[in-house]
């Protein structure tokens, strides 16, 4: 694990309308660690990913994102991140390959790394359906295919394990889990498995933080604390 | 990381570095954008039709409305601008909806390009969507309406069209990415695009006007040709200018 920060924050707020979805919050993300976001509905943590992936500006504190400093430097982060959200970022009418091949192409990907990916996420039997006619789970095995098609150092991971079988979850490990050796920030509504798999932990509550620590020094009743 | 992608990227010292590389040449994700859009478009048909079904029907109620079987020239010319001109508001309406209604803007805007290929993209998919409308429309707009033969204008009518089409897909595909992100773009779109695009009617029903005269096509004016070709010009270096700030959030 790198000492440098992959991600520092520093007061960082980001409002919608007159409301704070994030309000404050700090967090610093050393390069190859996994920082789990807690927190319950509407907390904050979707926004914060999407400040950090650049989709979203924030209004307040700053920000350094692979070191380089947002809003200022936003389109050198751009391309170096893979965000899995709770949408599938695909077009429905396509097919897995077509979807993949496309975001290749935005990326300058050669196509053999969307054979390469098809292949390990045992998608190639429905790789030519359309990807409105595939169940959540396979969908979320192209989304996590299109969120590292590129090799981003940098995962943004909202809730990554939702819809999948175990199977499934244990297929997408080397891609997006611990192993793939790049710096993670995973949302989790699970406070055991979430803490298994942090080296920090953030709870957010009404867009402010209400724990950041190291995982090995929180407590698990403190993360169930987030939710009641 | 994988060969592949390093392979890819071994020429660029760093991601950064390849950002940079891809905002300098936005001409090859333009293209992989309107393949895909093209491509949506032939899987699941919304725009063409919906463009081309509203033309033949307008062109129907003109000749029932107007209580005459034939037109000529400024009215013909007027008729069949003003016509292409709303079928043309569709198809603005639904430019960017694949984005929104199917998640994928968000893997777009991730992506290290320039914006500007997404403009000039989504422009050129309007541009080719009105085309291909526009073979089938003026041929029942020729039917249905016009009263001189249609063959004479055709190559004059060409470059008209040509113009016209850059005028609605630059101005469209702007007011549709200002529209996309509002709870009221069905609203909006014709609201802003409508006058923005006045001079470009003018323009346009002006240049027409002379190839539908009954006694057979005259040459083109050549002041209106200026004009709409400089409404081009500027609208496009507008649309250069400013469409990376309409994505904005």
């Amino acid at each position: 694990m790198d000492a440098t920060p992959a991600i520092e924050l520093r007061g960082v707020g980001r409002r919608y309308g007159e409301r704070w979805a994030l309000d404050d919050v700090s967090v610093a993300v050393p390069a190859g660690a996994t920082l789990v976001v807690f927190g319950p509905n509407g907390a904050g943590k979707s926004t914060l990913l999407r400040v950090l992936a650049t989709l979203l500006r924030p209004h307040g504190g700053e920000a350094h994102v692979l070191g380089e400093p947002l809003p200022e430097r936003e389109w050198a982060v751009r391309g170096r991140v893979g965000l899995l959200a709770h949408e599938a970022l695909l077009y429905r009418d396509l097919s897995a390959r077509e979807n993949l091949r496309f975001h290749a192409r935005l990326h300058r990907v050669a196509e053999s790394r969307v054979e390469e990916l098809l292949e390990r996420m045992h998608l190639r039997g429905r790789a030519d359906d359309p990807v409105r006619t595939l169940s959540r789970g396979l969908l979320q095995r192209v989304a996590v295919c299109r969120a590292v098609l590129h090799d981003p150092p940098l995962l943004l991971l909202d809730e990554p394990r939702a819809n999948l079988d175990p199977a499934a979850a244990e297929l997408i490990e080397p891609l997006i889990g611990r192993t793939s050796g790049r710096t993670r920030v995973v949302t989790s509504h699970d406070p055991a498995g979430g803490l298994a798999e942090a080296d920090l932990a953030l709870g957010l509550r009404d867009g402010r933080v209400a724990l950041s620590a190291p995982a090995r020094e929180v407590d698990l009743a403190a993360v169930e604390e987030l939710y009641r | 990381m994988s060969e592949p992608v390093m392979r890819e990227r071994a020429s660029a010292a760093s991601a950064g570095a390849a950002s940079e590389a891809s905002a300098a040449r936005p001409m090859r994700p333009s293209l992989a954008l309107l393949r895909k859009d093209l491509l949506l478009e032939r899987r699941a048909p919304e725009a063409v039709p919906a463009m081309l079904l509203f033309s033949i029907t307008t062109f129907v109620l003109f000749h029932f409305g107007l209580g005459r079987d034939e037109v000529s020239g400024q009215l013909a010319a007027g008729v069949l601008t003003v016509t292409l001109l709303f079928a043309a508001i569709l198809g603005i309406n639904r430019l960017f909806v694949s984005e929104q209604e199917e998640g994928g803007f968000d893997g777009v805007l991730l992506a290290p390009i320039d914006r500007t290929a997404l403009f000039i993209a989504k422009a050129a998919a309007l541009f080719v969507f009105l085309a291909l409308v526009e073979v089938v429309a003026v041929a029942a707009f020729a039917i249905l309406l016009l009263g001189p033969s249609p063959w004479p204008a055709l190559p004059g009518l060409l470059l008209i069209l040509t113009l016209l089409n850059t005028a609605l897909a630059v101005v469209g595909t702007l007011v549709s990415a200002l529209a996309i992100r509002t709870r009221a773009r069905d609203l909006i779109v014709p609201i802003v695009a409508l006058p923005l695009l006045v001079p470009a009617l003018i323009a346009a029903a002006r240049l027409a006007a002379p190839l539908f005269a009954v006694g057979g096509a005259d040459a083109l004016p050549t002041k209106w040709l200026a004009v709409l070709a400089l409404y081009d010009l500027v609208f496009g270096l507008l649309a250069y200018a400013v469409f990376d700030f309409l994505l904005e959030d």
